[in-house]
């Protein structure tokens, strides 16, 4: 109830600030430079679609971001508090979440337990934030489960339910399945799922429709418009350019860790260097040519 | 008095010696990501090899180096072969539990062959010394140094010019790369085993010849040593196994020139604990490198744990509970106390390796402290001696998690090997720290156990205060998994990336399961020494933390009922059928390679 409220305000309050700024963000490996002085915003509320070649440095950038990798220049912002070089579990506290490229859900662990993980950074009752003793107090609440911590859980899973059921008949009945007995596109959903049950206030989506099927894809291009009509601030790695086409707001394009364009998705579209650095070396004339066909 | 020109001379050929045991394992990490804990194994062999020619043959020195040399390459290649080949698909976990269980296979093979007494292995060189300056230098030193030199040579040239050891290299810095580019990767595999065991073989017979004496234990030691060299120097990286190797052979030698012998490992450990916590990279890596690889559910098998019916679990604990009153004989009890009290451990351990995935190789040292704590209340302050136990208990949740937290950001195998340093560590305090440990007589007429101030007396009663305290631990342990906090283990060692990337901090978890799993552990050793009456340093010892991974992987992972089971069948049934002590450790070695090849989850499954 309480962060109910506290979200609201925040939002009217910063309506018209970018919930994420990137200022002059820098990443080198080595002679190579992943990530080379990008700047973005992005408003509560907005879609931002993020495209270019394989190796453009679009993870990477997650990674900063989400505190899994720390830059070696600039600053990342989050409601105008500086947060660079948090650690992930930080952040994931502040509200963001995101997704992986190569899918990382939790393989012994259930379908429902994967989306509980999501919420871990909201359970209250059994995580006392008592300082120096909280961790045994969070044992002895885990073990001896007074009225409370039973609510909280259970309240969590009925809200996870919930989540689940936004995935149609997809991950519902599989709901005591182990992640790993999964298909590689209901993977991608838990993972969706899991970043939902955190509630967050920036979702980061690492191409949520890889390897996914033409009927599924446009499934999963419904859920990310739904979540952006409830408001949700997303920041999105996608590589299918209709659907980037259809849900961003605004596009950006990367290449060799440089930001080369930024806009609407037409003009980014008929860009010159965007298609040199496509048609260059990201893709190969065949498969240029595929697309051609198939559109 | 020595000079300090003699202990440099000394450390730099100690040096040398590790780094023959130490290159190997660079090598072999760096082609297959793995440390090789059998290592230590071959190590023995070349020094067994050595007797056998020297004593048993009297084979001149230049055929002995030959014949060492080449039938520990032998081994490797045999161990590379049949041990590790066929493990190369499965999960990242099969071939390090492999390479521990081969290791437990050789040694205990060398033991039953020689018996376990130290033998003489002379040098077969002229004991003379040369005056340098202030120290002096014998013709067994200049050989060591020789050996090292020549063999660093020819591994450069190897390495540098032939096409086989470009193709080392290649699968070193990128091994699917190489495949894709045509390198037969098993031959590399091959190649590699077979020079890092020839290499340990030969390190083996010097360190033989150097202290002419050679026994069974020293195994376990050369493999620790072997890879506090590799990891100070940086794992995979061969030039640095070299540095990192002569720096412990220094550090070893200062050390005992200030401290005295019996210090000697600690250093190693020590260095080795320090070099994980603030450079796990190793001394010479570059401070910046791309973020690890993800591991995503690649290091523990997946599977879904066999449902055991309550009915059933109901009736195995009532037929435990009532056996004292059928006519069975008091061995039989005492074989299941000692099946419960290993029980417990393996309930801390299999929490620990399984549930959150930290394997640790020295649990026992959990029960030393417990067993400590417990004995040194009850005897010198008078504490009763359940509440004796109970304070072990907590002493070692509270010690152990200490000692192990530095490590908490370590992964896979460097969780292995630290807690396998700490674990000797412990085991080298107690030793030393003769004010209050009693130091190597031990502590003896430790009081027996007693609740509410009655001895138990008799077999039936101690059988039911073991079984009823193992049972409500693992009742305990069933319930924290089933919390939110058994689910965060689970999530953490299924992938530590995504579980931090939603909030789970991972010192938090890990730290909050040595607590739990350290209370286990302490009182199962509480209730050992008291038990048992007298206590030192070796009574808890690496063979028990590997008995209990055993029972762990036999169990499943994370696997309570499968922890529980697991003991009284590794404990119970060599009792059954009165398998020679002797024998046991060499079937442990087996069952956890049979395991780990053909049934890697266990037998009731990973939860």
């Amino acid at each position: 109830m309480g962060a109910e409220i506290e979200k609201s305000t925040n939002a009217a309050v910063v309506r018209h600030a970018s919930l994420l700024s990137l200022r002059g963000l820098t990443r080198r490996f080595g002679g190579l430079t992943a990530v080379d002085d990008i700047d973005l915003d992005l408003a509560e509320g907005e879609l931002v679609s993020i495209i270019g070649p394989n190796g453009a440095g679009k993870t990477t950038l997650f990674n900063l971001v989400t505190g899994l990798d720390r830059p070696d220049g600039g600053e990342v912002r989050l409601d105008g508090v500086p947060i660079t070089g948090f650690s992930p579990e930080k952040l994931a506290g502040r509200g963001v979440a995101r997704t992986f490229q190569l899918g990382r859900v939790f393989g012994n662990l259930s379908v429902m337990e994967n989306v509980l993980i999501g919420a871990h950074t909201r359970l209250r009752a059994v995580k006392p934030a008592t300082p120096l003793i909280g961790p045994l107090l969070e044992l002895g609440l885990a073990l001896l489960r007074p009225a409370a911590v039973r609510a909280e859980e259970e309240q969590l899973r009925e809200e996870v339910r919930g989540i689940l059921a936004r995935f149609g008949e997809r991950l519902l009945p599989r709901i005591d399945q182990p992640a790993y007995s999964l298909s590689y596109a209901n993977r991608r959903r838990v993972e969706i799922a899991r970043a939902l049950a955190l509630k967050p206030r920036l979702l980061l989506l690492d191409e949520p429709t890889a390897g996914m099927n033409p009927t599924e894809t446009t499934e999963m291009q419904g859920l990310v418009a739904e979540l952006k009509a409830g408001g949700l601030t997303i920041l999105l790695i996608e590589h299918k350019l209709d659907m980037v086409m259809r849900l961003s707001d605004r596009v950006i394009v990367m290449d060799e860790g440089k930001k080369i364009a930024e806009g609407a998705g037409e003009d980014v579209r008929n860009d010159a260097r965007v298609i040199e650095a496509y048609l260059g070396h990201g893709l190969s004339q065949p498969a240029a040519a595929a697309r051609e066909t198939a559109a | 008095m020595s000079s300090w020109l003699d202990y440099t001379i000394n450390g730099l050929i100690l040096g040398n010696v590790y780094a023959l045991v130490a290159v190997g394992l660079a090598l072999i990490f760096g082609v297959s990501r793995l440390i090789n804990f059998a290592q230590g194994s071959i190590y023995l062999v070349g020094a067994y090899v050595g007797w056998v020619a020297v004593v048993a043959l009297r084979t001149p020195l230049f055929v002995t180096i030959v014949l060492v040399a080449a039938i520990a390459a032998l081994v490797g290649l045999i161990i590379e072969r049949f041990g590790l080949r066929p493990l190369q698909n499965s999960v990242r976990i099969a071939p390090l539990l492999a390479t521990i269980g081969i290791s437990f296979v050789l040694d205990q093979i060398v033991m039953l062959t020689f018996s376990p007494n130290p033998r003489a292995l002379p040098s077969q060189l002229p004991d003379i010394r040369f005056q340098i300056g202030t120290g002096t230098i014998g013709p067994l030193d200049i050989l060591i140094a020789c050996i090292g030199i020549t063999s660093a040579l020819l591994l450069f040239v190897f390495l540098r010019y032939s096409k086989l050891g470009w193709a080392v290299r290649a699968t070193a810095q990128d091994r699917d790369a190489a495949m894709q580019m045509g390198v037969d990767v098993n031959r590399v595999n091959q190649a590699v085993f077979g020079i890092a065991a020839a290499l340990g073989g030969l390190s083996g017979m010097l360190v033989g010849m150097y202290y002419n004496q050679i026994d069974t234990a020293m195994s376990l030691h050369a493999t620790l040593k072997g890879v506090v060299a590799e990891v100070v120097g940086g794992a995979g990286n061969v030039p640095g196994a070299v540095v990192g190797s002569l720096l412990l052979g220094l550090v070893e030698s200062y050390g005992v020139a200030v401290f005295g012998t019996s210090y000697r490992n600690l250093f190693a450990f020590l260095l080795l604990i320090v070099v994980l916590v603030f450079r796990p990279n190793g001394l010479f890596a570059s401070a910046k490198q791309a973020p690890p690889e993800p591991l995503t559910g690649t290091f523990i098998a997946p599977s879904r744990p066999v449902h055991i019916p309550r009915w059933a679990l109901l009736v195995a604990f009532a037929a435990f509970a009532l056996l004292p009153f059928l006519p069975v004989s008091s061995y039989v009890l005492q074989t299941l106390i000692n099946a419960w009290l290993f029980a417990m451990l393996a309930l801390s351990l299999t929490l620990v390796a399984g549930t959150i995935g930290l394997v640790s190789l020295g649990h026992a040292a959990l029960l030393a402290i417990g067993a400590y704590t417990s004995a040194l209340l009850s005897l010198d302050f008078s504490v009763p001696v359940s509440m004796s136990i109970i304070c072990g208990g907590l002493m070692s949740a509270a010690l152990g998690t200490l000692l192990i937290s530095p490590s908490f950001r370590l992964r896979g195998h460097y969780v292995s090997i630290a807690t396998l340093a700490i674990g000797e560590i412990i085991s080298l305090v107690i030793l030393n720290w003769e004010t209050v440990t009693h130091g190597p007589i031990g502590v003896s007429g430790i009081p027996p156990l007693s609740l509410f101030g009655f001895e138990l007396v008799g077999v039936a009663s101690i059988y039911w205060f073991s079984f009823a305290v193992m049972v409500l631990l693992a009742l305990l342990q069933v319930r924290l998994l089933g919390s939110h906090i058994g689910r965060s283990f689970r999530a953490i060692r299924d992938d530590d990336v995504a579980a931090r990337a939603y909030g789970l901090s991972l010192n938090r978890y890990k730290a909050l399961a040595f607590i739990f799993g350290g209370f286990a552990a302490g009182v199962s050793g509480g209730i050992a020494a008291h038990l048992y009456s007298y206590i030192n340093h070796e009574t808890f010892n690496t063979q028990q933390s590997i008995l209990a991974l055993t029972i762990v992987i036999l169990g499943g992972l994370g696997n309570v009922a499968g922890a529980i089971a697991g003991s009284v069948a590794l404990v119970g049934l060599p009792e059954v059928f009165r398998i020679a002590a002797e024998y046991r450790i060499l079937i442990y070695g087996i069952v956890l390679l049979l395991l780990v090849r053909f049934r890697p989850q266990g037998l009731l499954g990973t939860i």
